[in-house]
């Protein structure tokens, strides 16, 4: 039988076909619309890095929103106390899914250097899921745009992202035949 | 007949004009502002206590997150006292340097209030503005010790390390540029009819109102008294330097935007002096490397940006402190707010709060 290619050369030339699930991670890769929320030091170079000479609005992350129904990323800038907790969760709680945290500064990956002190929370990950942990005391502006395009990353190829439920069960697997079927620990590190 | 009760409205700990997290409870009373009762310990840290487990020399990296916009400040407050403890004499370059550095902190400050204020009065352009030009500080600060906002520049005896030529011939150009930059704040933000209309004449503390709250810098001098302890106690050789103390006359948001701003022109000319003046010599002190202070005590304060920054040091003669206490200016100028707010409209809550200009990292400490 003959193929015909019924589609006319120009049309080529201008359309490129994919999956709606490809084009729909692109767009939310995109377009992340960060919650403004700031707790401590780390807030102000969060507004620097929104600022003019770091612009973010260049990676199309520049809409700060103070409502988190109107928010998909959550940047927990600054020193987490157990007092603020509650809220912060409430915060996360009330942001739709999808929804991505960045742990910015040392405070909220290990205590920073409050980490000795009676009012801190010890990790951000204690309380909520995190995807990009940022490290710095305040981490720079380009750091944070930094930690947005691995986010950015994160989100278009979720399989490859560490710590992934996907890379989990992958060396699961490949454990699992190193053992030749021999049952392993649940949580592989 | 109608019957009305008043409404408690919670502003924070999550708002994008408490600066941080602040709790606001605003009891209103229709449109007008009955009551604002600050709710304060989000962010408390623990700093005080700390810094008895650590060695004087590892307490003035904490100093930096109390006012984290001016660490310089902090950082030369608390060495400042420790050197008072241990009678510690500072060799006169590092003095100048640290008046530089201390006073180029002031400045990048009050951008940032300008920013957040001009931000919270509805247009964010003033917050671009002031943050480009807070940038060109912080790129001094890169210079003369690698961190943009932690500075843990001044150490105890003198500074980490000496000032370069480049960051003089940067200060300087920068120095130049406070007129023209001050010239463009006043067209975009002074000279904004909907600015004044907010600011003028809101939010009045009268002279007497901000002695008896205590309050101190910038807000105090809004209010016409003359207090700053740069003129009063001269430390850090702030006696080899002319300058003016800007005040206001009715203590209005409007009078504490402008006091800020004569401020930075007041900054700008002692930067200039210490410049021109820089001596030659040694940048540290001989501080030895086990730091043991007298057993005693000692206070020191220091203006900071926001006010009187007094640093209390119980020393037991080891290597630690056994007791710090900070005054903290935020803390005690947040009192005024209800003060401020009673009988206005809930839209001023937000210009007053902005006005005071507190910082929750040095509220709650």
């Amino acid at each position: 039988m003959e193929i015909v290619d019924v589609v006319p050369p120009m049309l080529k030339d201008n359309v490129i076909v994919t999956s709606v699930d490809a084009l729909f991670k692109w767009g939310k890769a995109n377009s992340i619309w960060p919650l403004s929320s700031g707790l401590a030091c780390c807030s102000i170079e969060m507004m620097c890095a929104a600022a003019s000479r770091f612009d973010l609005a260049r990676f199309g992350y520049e809409v700060f929103r103070s409502c988190p129904r109107q928010s998909d990323l959550l940047i927990v800038a600054g020193t987490l106390t157990w007092k603020m907790t509650p809220p912060l969760i409430r915060l996360y709680e009330e942001m739709p899914e999808p929804k991505y945290v960045i742990a910015m500064g040392n405070c909220n990956i290990g205590g920073g250097p409050f980490s000795d002190s009676y009012s801190v929370v010890t990790g951000l990950d204690q309380i909520m899921p995190v995807d990009v942990y940022l490290p710095g005391c305040p981490p720079r502006p380009e750091a944070l745009i930094d930690a947005m395009l691995k986010l950015k990353k994160r989100i278009q190829h979720p399989e490859l992202a560490a710590g992934s439920e996907e890379a989990r069960e992958k060396s699961r697997q490949a454990l699992r035949e190193m053992t030749d079927g021999e049952p392993v620990a649940e949580k592989v590190e | 007949m109608a019957q009305t009760e008043k409404f408690v409205l919670n502003m924070g700990p999550q708002h994008p004009s408490t600066h941080g997290v602040l709790q606001v409870q605003v009891e209103l009373d229709g449109e007008n502002i009955a009551g604002a009762k600050p709710v304060m310990g989000y962010l408390h840290r623990g700093i005080e206590k700390l810094m008895e487990s650590k060695t004087y020399a590892q307490c003035v990296p904490l100093t930096d997150k109390l006012d984290y916009v001016s660490a310089m400040n902090n950082n030369l407050g608390f060495c400042l006292a420790v050197e008072k403890l241990a009678g510690i004499e500072v060799p006169e370059r590092a003095q100048f340097i640290r008046v530089i550095c201390a006073e180029l902190n002031r400045i990048a400050s009050h951008h940032v209030f300008i920013g957040s204020l001009t931000n919270d009065l509805g247009s964010a352009t003033g917050m671009i503005y002031a943050f480009r030009d807070r940038e060109k500080i912080l790129d001094l600060f890169n210079i003369i010790c690698g961190a943009r906002m932690s500075c843990h520049y001044p150490r105890i005896g003198g500074v980490a390390a000496d000032a370069q030529e480049e960051f003089f011939k940067l200060t300087q150009e920068f120095i130049d540029y406070v007129p023209q930059m001050l010239d463009e704040y006043d067209k975009l933000f002074a000279g904004n009819e909907i600015f004044q209309a907010r600011m003028k004449n809101t939010s009045i503390i009268s002279r007497k109102d901000a002695l008896r709250f205590g309050m101190s810098g910038p807000n105090l001098r809004a209010s016409g008294v003359e207090y700053d302890i740069r003129k009063i106690d001269k430390y850090s050789s702030y006696d080899k330097f002319d300058f003016d103390i800007p005040v206001g006359t009715t203590g209005d948001n409007w009078d504490r935007y402008m006091v800020r701003i004569n401020e930075i022109k007041e900054s700008a000319k002692i930067i200039q002096q210490a410049m021109d003046n820089m001596p030659d010599g040694p940048f540290m002190a001989k501080v030895p490397k086990m730091f043991k202070p007298p057993k005693g005590e000692a206070y020191h304060r220091v203006e900071n940006t926001r006010g009187e920054l007094g640093f209390y040091i119980v020393s037991d003669g080891t290597t630690k402190p056994y007791r710090v206490h900070i005054r903290r200016p935020s803390f005690i100028n947040l009192q005024a707010l209800d003060h401020m707010c009673k009988g206005m409209l809930l839209a001023d809550a937000v210009t007053a709060f902005a006005t005071i200009d507190p910082l929750m990292g040095e509220v709650d400490c």
